[in-house]
């Protein structure tokens, strides 16, 4: 966790990935940096590098950032190997440069998978997550004025398991962190989110079915429950959703073969 | 798509039929080294058990059709699923690979699939088909006269007297080389390690697994595991040490291995 603040201010050096758009050769590059304020996060120090490189009139590194305080889920780094750096439940934004050693080599590197094709040295399009998104990740309502609370009456402990999928930002560190490029925590996140709610049942067998085969034509890898993603998500989602999707998954498959009308909702 | 369809192209149905194939080869391996561990009792059980499985005749040949599409759709999803894979890496590697928390054996489920592939060909060629090993094959044995009834479950299944291949002495010629044991225990071992994550792996897959019963599930994978091996291990170390010596009315006891080399 990111907690307490250092007064020591360290020297590292930065090896970053630079390529200079989708599809050209691309190769690590050593940036020192001195004298560095512990307390900033490791965006910050890419932004003062930046800032240097653009005095020098050097093309300054391309990273993906937007909030800053771990909700929106753009900033994606590969850090020494593990997304977002060494600490547990945070994203890259929150990763602060007290987590490092005085001296140390970090190695910054893009979300890589074939789905996520690298845009610009440490921005890779992640609009795979959109299109899986779109094929199931919604309920079909009405919209309007807010609806009166606890119209719908909603158990506690489903609500609470709802709220933990529901956490999930996005960010696509379970697809970089997987070694099959697996998106099946994001998947299972937006699945179980809808699916514990009264409001997805509806659409809940159509949902999963749309879901995980839109992931699979895009090419995204199959779930070795490793756990690899749940250890690198940020919002620490529960490897335990990927079982309640393969159950979801597996029974919406047999409900359509078996019932009638079992798959409404969604068109495929 | 169809049932078909979803089990069969996508990634999460290919997992199911990877743990339905899974599981049904882990009740075969259990029921496999129940029957063999008959090696430590009379000669009669293990010879009596033998002669029962073949005079089952039809019924033999559906369970070993049926264990060999089990094998070929275990192997087939994991070839398909690896290719699958190795596309959705893409061509260009990280700089810094690392694990955050994989378990060690989940790692290497490729490797130990492997060899235990290859040891399977060999102990089926040894075993069971008899290209292996040929001299000390069953078939090419005298045969054993069973000394008792044997009965399986309470029925009675071969008669006193009645002629069989002698199996016990195939088994305990095998594991008297030292290449075949030491093989099969590194076979076992390495088979004990891919179901160390397989067994447990099939529940994740079924999506029968949950938080509140994983550490039961967890100390149940741990001790089929130890006990799956060491049963298994326990045949040739016991053979090639000579800890367990032939019964009297077996080829092996009237006639030593070393002995049997040395014969023209």
């Amino acid at each position: 966790m990111a907690a307490g603040v250092s007064k020591n201010n360290i020297s590292v050096t930065l090896r970053v990935w630079r390529q200079a758009g989708p599809g050209k050769p691309g190769g690590f590059v050593d940036y020192p940096a001195k004298n560095v304020n512990s307390n900033m996060s490791i965006l910050e120090l890419l932004d003062v590098v930046n800032d240097e490189l653009t005095l020098k009139g050097d093309e300054p590194i391309a990273f993906a950032h937007d909030c800053r305080e771990g909700i929106c889920g753009t900033c994606s780094l590969m850090i020494d190997g593990k997304p977002h750096g060494p600490n547990q439940g945070v994203a890259s934004c929150q990763t602060y440069m007290r987590s490092f050693e005085d001296g140390a080599v970090i190695v910054i590197e893009p979300f890589r998978a074939a789905p996520f094709p690298i845009v610009k040295d440490l921005v890779s399009d992640r609009s795979a997550f959109d299109r899986i998104q779109q094929a199931g990740g919604f309920i079909t309502v009405r919209t309007g004025a807010a609806p009166d609370a606890n119209s719908i009456p909603v158990p506690k402990a489903d609500a609470e398991l709802a709220m933990d999928a529901a956490a999930c930002i996005g960010c696509g560190a379970c697809v970089a962190a997987c070694k099959n490029r697996s998106a099946v925590l994001f998947v299972a996140a937006k699945v179980s989110h809808l699916g514990l709610m009264p409001q997805g049942q509806p659409e809940r067998d159509s949902r999963v079915l749309a879901m995980v085969n839109t992931a699979d034509e895009l090419g995204f890898g199959s779930c070795t429950n490793q756990g690899e993603c749940s250890a690198a998500c940020p919002k620490m989602i529960s490897h335990d959703f990927i079982v309640r999707l393969n159950r979801d998954y597996l029974a919406a498959s047999f409900r359509s073969a078996f019932c009638a009308h079992a798959a409404g909702g969604h068109a495929e | 798509m169809s049932l078909i369809g979803n089990l069969f192209c996508s990634t999460v149905g290919r997992k199911f039929l990877m743990a339905v194939s899974g599981l049904i080869l882990v009740g075969f391996v259990i029921g496999h080294l129940v029957g063999n561990l008959q090696i430590f009792s009379h000669p009669d059980k293990i010879n009596g058990y033998a002669q029962f499985l073949h005079s089952l005749g039809p019924l033999l040949w559906v369970t070993r059709i049926g264990l060999l599409i089990a094998a070929v759709i275990h192997i087939w999803a994991a070839i398909a699923l690896t290719r699958t894979n190795a596309q959705a890496r893409g061509t260009q590697h990280y700089g810094v690979n690392r694990w955050i928390r994989a378990p060690f054996a989940s790692r290497y489920m490729r490797l130990t699939g492997f060899v235990v592939l290859a040891f399977l060909a060999y102990h089926l060629a040894q075993f069971t088909l008899g290209y292996a090993s040929s001299s000390t094959f069953k078939g090419h044995l005298p045969e054993y006269t069973m000394a008792s009834d044997f009965h399986i479950f309470g029925f009675p299944a071969v008669e006193k007297g009645h002629a069989v291949d002698d199996v016990y002495s195939m088994v305990f010629y095998g594991f008297q080389n030292p290449v075949i044991s030491f093989f099969y225990i590194l076979a076992v071992g390495l088979l004990t390690i891919h179901l160390l994550h397989g067994f447990q792996s099939v529940f994740h897959s079924f999506g029968w697994y949950s938080a509140s019963w994983a550490p039961a599930l967890r100390a149940v994978t741990i001790i089929f595991c130890i006990g799956f091996f060491f049963g298994n291990a326990s045949m040739p170390a016991a053979i090639l040490s000579g800890w367990l010596k032939p019964a009297q009315g077996t080829n092996v006891a009237a006639q030593p291995r070393t002995a049997l080399n040395q014969a023209p």
